[in-house]
């Protein structure tokens, strides 16, 4: 393509990502670096209906002139990234100054909000992003090879899960896990042990947390595999018949290698999808077990206290980490690119 | 005969007809609030009003938009219907006025108590009360021969007599859903216990000290006796527990009563029996482990006077005696004259008659409420002490006041 088709081809979108997309993040950096103004609290007498009583409140006439100076709030640099809430430096110097072992360190980091949130994100991403993709490509082989008529509902039924909104769906499965649900009654009585309850209990609630990951997300690796799989070559698929390999071989050594530039397609996407974690743990009401880096976002936001610059400190923590995940597969991207 | 009582029927509506239209605005009104029925009441009774448009906007997730929605100018909303904890959220950003002008000049018929004044200055009307109370199941307790508990240590023992008797395995409930809802559940409890959560007329928190490790015990006995899951159980979840039969025993919003004692959701064996209580004290103390918590209405600052003088009068209007009838009576402990209580809301003025105390509105407040709400619950899992639980919520909540500015 010419450059300058190319450049007309893009302009609208580019433009959409400058607005939408660049221009917002810009704004959640520079939000990040600020604080609020240092607050003049006064002593005052309030009222209600039960009584008066002495009380604090924000001397507003006095913050007013401070406001209007820099709308923005005081300029703290990293003091918000650094502080307990976020990175906690301090904290992780002084636990590992005092720690006997790793085990012990790694107890008390997890403590710690960013390092709790980041220890279940990580895992999660983890362990749910391979056994997507491993399951797609498992349902994607099975849909392809079953008979034309029936392919069809087979599909229809595979996509439901990608197809209810989140949080409903990982509602469904909390309700189902409940100790009186049909899945959690189950598990009792497969367990042998009738106060079982996987809400109550953290390893449980990380398990089926993933289980959840999995259910959701499989359906769109399975998609794409299932597109790859229609552009695999018979002829080639023949030769390997015909030179004596079994079903395993040929998916080994036909399907698989053409079906790779897919899987680091899937792989990329459910890793930031995956880094992202956020509604499961708001469905199941998860936090008392588990959390994650989006879901410490809106908890800050969700007070009655709107924590803007840890909300923003925390973003950018996301974007650098979601940074950092992908760069392994770009770097290989590029390289693939450059070699053409 | 019958021609008479469509006289009579026309004649009541044409005088509540002009009851209604008593209410005359030039301004237009729009209101955010939380969605439950006596704040449709309210909205509903302000949209009486003509003269001016009156828009409403009710939903539970009211507290993540009225800040937002009132800083612009001109506001998008011209009054938000907030509670004592989330008024402190729009004085903190300046948003709402001081109404000491517009009640001087329309609002001299609202009574004084109603006027919620902070540091001179009346900046919102309250309309009703509310306070988590004991709800109990009077037959469970007849069964086992054991009177109505009043502290919270008699709530263990009967509990362990209610198990002991096979009646339920887990026979107290309470909301405590790790978040706003285990947050609040600590600030009753450590109010029982007369603790105070900051150092004097600072923003200095102070709750790691015997009250605090006292309160987290006495959850932690409770929740032996809890359905296991009750770190995902809010008091809507809660309450269906006891719908359901489950819980026979628990500390309930008065505002929530009404629903677990209607012929709805339950059979009547447990609804006939469930019966309001008051407020349960704790460790001897005399102060009932509780908070008191009103409904009230503000007025944006950044609208026109026009548009906020309408506001009030609305406002004022829907929070008036003339939205009294049979059906709203019973939907709150209305703080409105003209009204009469019903068996359902004891518990609300049993806490008031108490001294219980009211939710502390201080600037800094909803912070430390976030930081208890994320930190307890590795205490009650197990997986922390008392003192370590609440060391991680001192801090988190500092760290957070940092970036507010309230703690240098």
């Amino acid at each position: 393509m010419k450059h300058k088709s190319f450049f007309w081809f893009v302009l609208p979108s580019a433009l959409a990502m400058l607005l939408f997309i660049f221009f917002p993040i810009i704004s959640v950096i520079v939000q990040s670096f600020h604080v609020d103004h240092e607050q003049v609290i006064q002593t005052v007498e309030t009222c209600d209906l039960f009584g008066c009583k002495e009380s604090t409140t924000i001397d507003q006439e006095a913050t007013a002139a401070l406001r209007e100076a820099k709308p923005l709030g005081q300029f703290a640099g990293f003091a918000t990234y650094l502080d307990r809430n976020h990175l906690a430096v301090d904290e992780v110097k002084s636990t590992w100054g005092s720690s006997n072992g790793w085990r012990e360190f790694g107890s008390q980091m997890l403590n710690l909000p960013f390092y709790k949130a980041i220890g279940f994100t990580l895992t999660f991403t983890f362990i749910v992003t391979p056994l997507v993709i491993i399951l797609g490509f498992v349902i994607a082989i099975a849909v392809n090879s079953a008979t034309k008529a029936l392919r069809g509902p087979l599909i229809f039924f595979s996509l439901l899960p990608m197809m209810i909104t989140p949080l409903v769906g990982a509602l469904i499965l909390f309700w189902m896990v409940d100790a009186r649900g049909i899945i959690g009654t189950t598990l009792q009585y497969l367990a042998g042990d009738p106060d079982l309850s996987v809400k109550a209990s953290t390893p449980l609630m990380w398990i089926m947390l993933m289980v959840y990951g999995v259910w959701h997300a499989a359906p769109f690796a399975f998609i794409v595999y299932y597109a790859g799989l229609q552009t695999v070559s018979q002829d080639t698929l023949e030769a390997a018949r015909v030179d004596g390999a079994n079903r395993w071989l040929q998916i080994r050594h036909v399907v698989i290698p053409h079906l790779l530039p897919l899987t680091t397609f899937i792989a990329l996407m459910q890793l930031m999808d995956n880094f992202r974690v956020f509604e499961p743990i708001v469905s199941f009401a998860a936090n008392a077990h588990a959390t994650s880096l989006s879901w410490s976002i809106y908890n800050d936001l969700g007070g009655e206290t709107r924590q803007l610059s840890s909300a923003a400190a925390t973003s950018v923590l996301t974007i650098i980490g979601v940074a950092i995940l992908l760069s392994p597969v770009l770097v290989r991207t590029w390289r693939d690119f450059d070699r053409k | 005969m019958f021609l008479k009582h469509a006289a009579l029927a026309s004649a009541m509506a044409l005088m509540t007809g002009t009851a209604l239209a008593d209410c005359q605005i030039s301004g237009n009104v729009s209101i955010v609030g939380n969605e439950f029925p006596a704040i449709h009441t309210v909205a509903n009774g302000a949209a009486e009003c003509t003269g001016g448009e009156v828009k409403s906007n009710l939903t539970a997730d009211h507290q993540k938009i009225n800040v937002a929605g009132m800083q612009g100018n001109p506001a998008e909303y011209s009054s938000a219907i907030i509670a004592n904890s989330s008024v402190v959220a729009l004085m903190n950003e300046d948003v709402i006025r001081s109404l000491d002008d517009l009640v001087a000049e329309y609002g001299q018929d609202i009574p004084k108590k109603q006027l919620i004044t902070i540091g001179g200055k009346v900046m919102a009307v309250a309309f009703m009360a509310n306070a988590q109370t004991l709800a109990y199941r009077k037959d469970v307790l007849e069964e086992i021969g054991v009177d109505v508990p009043k502290t919270y240590e008699e709530v263990l023992e009967a509990a362990e007599k209610i198990r002991a008797a096979g009646l339920s395995e887990y026979p107290v409930g309470g909301a405590y859903k790790a978040g706003w809802n285990l947050a609040e559940e600590f600030v009753n409890m450590y109010t029982g216990f007369g603790g105070e959560f900051f150092k004097a007329g600072s923003a200095e928190v102070a709750i790691n000290n015997e009250q605090g490790v006292a309160a987290l015990n006495m959850m932690k006995a409770l929740t032996e006796y809890m359905n296991p899951d009750y770190l995902t159980h809010d008091s809507n979840a809660t309450g269906a527990e006891m719908e359901a039969g489950n819980v026979m025993m628990m500390n309930m919003w008065g505002s929530r009563m009404g629903n677990l004692m209607d012929e709805e959701g339950a059979e009547e064996q447990v609804y006939s029996n469930i019966t309001v209580g008051a407020p349960l004290t704790v460790g001897g103390g005399s102060i009932p482990a509780s908070t008191l918590w009103w409904d009230g209405w503000t007025v944006a600052k950044n609208i026109s006077d026009e548009d906020a003088a309408a506001t009030f009068q609305a406002m004022a209007h829907g929070t008036s005696p003339a939205i009294l009838n049979d059906e709203t009576m019973s939907q709150a402990v209305w703080m409105i004259e003209g009204y009469t209580p019903a068996p359902v809301n004891d518990g609300v003025f049993a806490a008031i008659s108490m001294g219980t105390k009211s939710y502390p509105m201080l600037p800094y407040q909803g912070l430390l409420h976030t930081a208890l709400g994320d930190n307890l619950a590795d205490f009650l899992l197990g997986k922390e002490s008392a003192e370590q639980a609440l060391a991680d919520a001192e801090a988190a909540y500092t760290a957070a006041a940092k970036e507010k500015g309230f703690l240098k």
